[in-house]
């Protein structure tokens, strides 16, 4: 076999299943450059990102989910509908990148490369995304928690796609916002988004400060404690107390791209601001 | 070793065949080395400098982080297609009158990236404009000069209108 551009989803699974060591590509913007540098060297490869089925979405009003197909780009996810029912994915997706990448990549992509600097995924973990796999056998569904196992490291089977991820559709304020050594195209050397639930919860999920995606259980209950959700104010003390919980649940590492040092600091301030963004009054 | 591809792509309104290919090579390596289309730039080959922006589908996208194979079936338009010889678009003039070229290297990448800006947003801030250029790196202008054309361009569209 050599490249098959897939244009159904069925046709995509028969040959994955029978060629396993087959390249998926979906956008190209993490694959292609791993080629460009020579560090990969496909014999097969099977392109995902045309197939109608993953490049569709759809809203379930009823259960108030969205369902995001794996090749919807990110350059789509940046703008309307999801701009209004995700906002924090399409704050993330803005700064993916450029727009060149943007209008390539996308968000199963990002689920599949599952760095820990993917700006899509602390989006994914604070919603509590769903991601659902399929393959010839059948079809599952797991937790974006479960499925991201480690740094580059994914749950996911030989043989399996991704096929779709659902997250819920909330009305309080979700944001994201990330430190990198310039505002385009660069990649983060720490980001968080925090999500306001329906019930009363506020969750932060931090990434580029740890191997996967990290969840801070103790930042999250104390903001619970402490914000007035009906007048939409924090006391700027316990904000400052957020962050710093939120910075003691980090794991950085030192490594070519910044410090742990540093990036204990910047997780820090971003926490507080968003802390301060969704409740800015008093 | 895999085998060879063979493959057909549509550049500039064309179909031009493409054999004996190894199924790694980017679009921009087939266009360059295979299509002798040498108008779209290779520098850092990761989608970071903008240099080898073509328009596939109508969407800009950097060619060296297309699978040239994949890209069979979409309509590529490379700089060589934005005009005739002799006959350059308003984004080009626009760049030659404002000085937004000097080494001009960036400068195919950049009116590729003008002319996808000015179709979705025709009356852009400069705002829009930096960010929408943001994909593309100059090592020479500062960008104000090519800020300047992009704005002159939009500027004369909505006079003509």
């Amino acid at each position: 076999m050599t490249v098959l551009v897939a244009t159904t989803l069925n046709e995509a699974l028969e040959l994955l299943s029978a060629e396993p060591d087959a390249m998926v590509l979906a956008g190209g913007t993490d694959a292609m450059v791993e080629i460009n540098m020579g560090h990969r060297r496909p014999e097969g490869v099977v392109a995902v990102g045309r197939i109608p089925e993953l490049r569709t979405w759809s809203y379930n009003a009823e259960s108030a989910t969205l369902r995001i197909g794996a090749a919807v780009t990110y350059g789509e996810l940046e703008s309307d509908p999801f701009v209004r029912w995700v906002p924090a994915l399409s704050q993330a997706a803005r700064t993916v990148g450029s727009p060149q990448i943007r209008h390539a990549a996308t968000l199963g992509g990002n689920v599949a490369t599952c760095s820990p600097a993917g700006d899509g995924l602390p989006v994914l973990a604070a919603l509590e995304a769903t991601v659902h796999l399929v393959s010839l056998d059948g079809s599952r569904s797991i937790q974006f928690s479960d499925f991201m196992t480690g740094p580059k490291r994914t749950a996911l089977w030989p043989g399996e796609l991704i096929e779709s991820v659902s997250l819920p559709v909330f009305s309080g304020w979700q944001g994201y916002a990330k430190v990198g050594v310039r505002n385009a195209m660069v990649i983060s050397n720490a980001g968080a988004c925090l999500v306001v639930d329906d019930v009363g919860g506020v969750r932060i999920a931090l990434g580029s400060v740890g191997p996967t995606i990290l969840r801070c259980a103790e930042a999250e209950s104390f903001a619970v404690s402490v914000v007035d959700v009906q007048g939409g104010s924090v006391a700027e003390s316990d904000a400052q107390e957020f962050g710093r919980l939120v910075a003691s649940a980090a794991q950085p590492i030192d490594d070519h791209r910044s410090t742990a040092a540093y990036r204990r600091h910047a997780i820090e301030v971003l926490a507080r601001r968003l802390l301060r963004r969704a409740f800015p009054n008093g | 070793m895999a085998e060879s591809q063979h493959y057909v792509l549509h550049v500039n309104g064309m179909p031009h065949e493409v054999g004996d290919a190894w199924v790694g090579e980017s679009l921009l390596y087939v266009l360059r080395e295979r299509l002798g289309l040498t108008g779209s730039k290779g520098a850092c080959e990761q989608g970071e400098c903008g240099s080898c922006s073509v328009l596939i589908d109508g969407e800009l996208i950097c060619s060296c982080l297309v699978l040239a194979a994949s890209a069979t079936d979409q309509e590529i338009v490379t700089i060589e297609g934005i005009a005739p010889v002799g006959s350059p678009t308003d984004v080009q003039d626009a760049f030659v009158e404002f000085g937004a070229v000097q080494c001009g290297f960036c400068t195919p990448g950049l009116i590729m990236a003008a002319h996808a800006l000015l179709e979705r947003t025709p009356q852009p801030s400069e705002t829009e404009i930096r960010e929408e250029l943001s994909g593309n790196i100059c090592r020479c202008t500062g960008y104000g000069r090519i800020i300047e054309a992009v704005q002159r361009v939009a500027v004369s569209r909505t006079d003509q209108r």
